[in-house]
């Protein structure tokens, strides 16, 4: 099992994925957004979306859990 | 028109510029009215204004970009001017022509000329056709993937692939080869579609929308040099000197300096007659930038866009001529015509203080718990924040532009590199170490550098 978290405090711009998706190293999870850039947070695994813990449109804080992929 | 009867002057914008503009309007005796946003209530332009204006939510779209909101602001407080900054509503010709209908004085050029340079492809033809070099590349917009196949085979890679509308760098690569380019194009469009929403949202869906995409031939040794323009209310232009802007990440500038010292007295003078012609063509009113892409193997050049406003980085220019372009900005939008003869003294640079790490350079906003400016001769700092206050993920990482003259290129780099480590910024990341770094780098350090030295610096990965 592995935990995505915020790098930092930005928007949700976009959710990528869905829980119950397949994923593979290097996937798009959901973009961020912040000051102006667009940051596309990876997942670093294998596995299946567990837990996806944003919507578009949310602001989360840096350490904020993402998503869970098992 | 008088300058004493443009006030007061609301400044449409936010931090660092919003307060530097304030400054310049309250120097002249005039009435400064901010406005701003749920998240900026503590920032210091807000309470250096005579007057503040709470205009919305943190989201620029509900705010800064509301052109109703900033109008409606404008009335209410009796303002004569509107002063749009950089960003924003400031090349939103829509924006400017229904501040002129409301009776009020637009700080900038006509909207014709922002509707005629706002648009990159519309700009490149019109300063092709004006005799100002431009690089090869698509003269009508390309609006899918086979086009752009098609046209990147005509101009040859490597390709550029931007918008035509927006700006600040963002949608716009490199591509070296035909499956590049679709990633390019994909990304491009999705800007193109990102700018069309936000202009949508804020009410002048004109300005920006359409997928429309220009491809030029890519430059790959290339300084970005620009000059800064005045245009005059007798239909002069004078050009007061250039501006390197080479040192960037992701296509967006980090350093700059005057004089360049990439371009030969010869190539300057070219590039310094090309701009007037530009700003001549499109019956420029006010400060703006012709920005150009110099290939400086070949010390030849070639016309990238022009920037209707103020720029980020006109600091620079005021350093080595003296002059205050605010200033000059709102005599001329009231009707004066000042006796402007640029005389460059020195060297000046800006470092741009942002809100990011400064290996990645991604983005680090938060609460500032230490802010400490440098001073001493020859050093400026234009800062939108102060201790106590919170940047926020809502706007551009920009927290201030730190900025250094001397007699000299070198004695320059000197005040730069001690005014750098007498900076200090506690809470949110920040690229100050870049910027020493940067400092040590020889290429930097000789002035023989490109737009490809920070991602040298950082192997390829900026």
């Amino acid at each position: 099992m592995a935990e995505v978290r915020a790098e930092m405090v930005a928007n949700v711009w976009k959710v990528v994925v869905k829980e119950g998706d397949t994923v593979s190293d290097g996937d798009t999870l959901v973009i961020l957004e912040s000051m102006k850039m667009e940051i596309p947070v990876i997942t670093e695994d294998d596995g299946v979306v567990r837990q996806l813990k944003v919507n578009e449109g949310d602001v989360i804080q840096e350490g904020d859990l993402i998503a869970v992929i098992e | 028109m008088l300058t004493e009867t443009l006030g007061p002057v609301l400044v449409a914008n936010r931090g660092e510029i919003a307060r530097r503009i304030i400054r310049t309007v309250k120097r002249m005796g005039l009435r400064a009215i901010a406005v701003h946003s749920e998240a900026d209530a503590d920032l210091p332009f807000v309470r250096e204004a005579d007057e503040a204006v709470l205009i919305g939510p943190a989201n620029p779209a509900q705010s800064y970009l509301d052109a109703g909101k900033v109008l409606e602001a404008a009335r209410a407080t009796g303002a004569r001017a509107v002063h749009p900054g950089y960003g924003f509503l400031a090349e939103n010709a829509a924006f400017a022509r229904a501040v002129v209908e409301a009776g009020l004085v637009w700080i900038g050029p006509a909207p014709e000329a922002i509707d005629r340079m706002g648009d990159k492809i519309n700009a490149r033809n019109l300063m092709e056709d004006a005799g100002v070099p431009v690089a090869a590349g698509t003269r009508e917009p390309v609006t899918d993937l086979e086009l752009a196949q098609k046209a990147a085979l005509d101009i040859g890679y490597p390709v550029m692939v931007k918008t035509a509308g927006g700006g600040g760098g963002i949608g716009m690569s490199v591509a070296h080869d035909e499956e590049a380019l679709a990633k390019a194009y994909e990304q491009a469009a999705r800007a193109a579609a990102r700018f069309a929403a936000a202009a949508a949202e804020g009410g002048e869906g004109d300005a920006l929308a359409g997928p429309a995409i220009l491809l030029e031939r890519y430059i790959e040794r290339a300084r970005h040099v620009e000059v800064q323009i005045l245009g005059l209310p007798d239909g002069t232009v004078v050009a007061l000197g250039e501006r390197d802007c080479s040192v960037q990440r992701r296509h967006q500038k980090v350093v700059e300096e005057s004089p360049s010292p990439g371009i030969t007295p010869e190539l300057r003078e070219r590039m310094l007659a090309a701009a007037v012609r530009a700003g001549e063509a499109v019956g420029y009113l006010g400060a703006g930038t012709v920005e150009c892409l110099v290939d400086a193997d070949k010390q030849d050049f070639v016309f990238l866009e022009m920037n209707t406003r103020l720029q980020v980085e006109h600091p620079v220019t005021e350093l080595v001529t003296g002059l205050d372009l605010v200033e000059l900005q709102l005599r001329v939008a009231a009707g004066e015509q000042p006796e402007v003869r640029p005389e460059v003294r020195g060297h000046a640079f800006e470092f741009r203080v942002y809100a990011e790490d400064p290996k990645r350079f991604f983005p680090g906003p938060g609460k500032i718990t230490a802010w400490t400016e440098p001073a001493g001769e020859g050093v400026r700092v234009d800062s939108g924040y102060e201790e106590g206050n919170t940047v926020t993920p809502f706007y551009d990482p920009l927290m201030a532009k730190l900025c250094v003259h001397g007699e000299t290129r070198g004695q320059a780099l000197e005040r730069a590199r001690e005014a750098i480590a007498g900076f200090t910024v506690e809470g949110p990341k920040n690229n100050l170490p870049f910027c020493a770094e940067l400092l040590d780098e020889a290429e930097f350090a000789s002035g023989d550098y490109d737009t490809g030295l920070v991602g040298r610096m950082r192997g390829g990965r900026a």
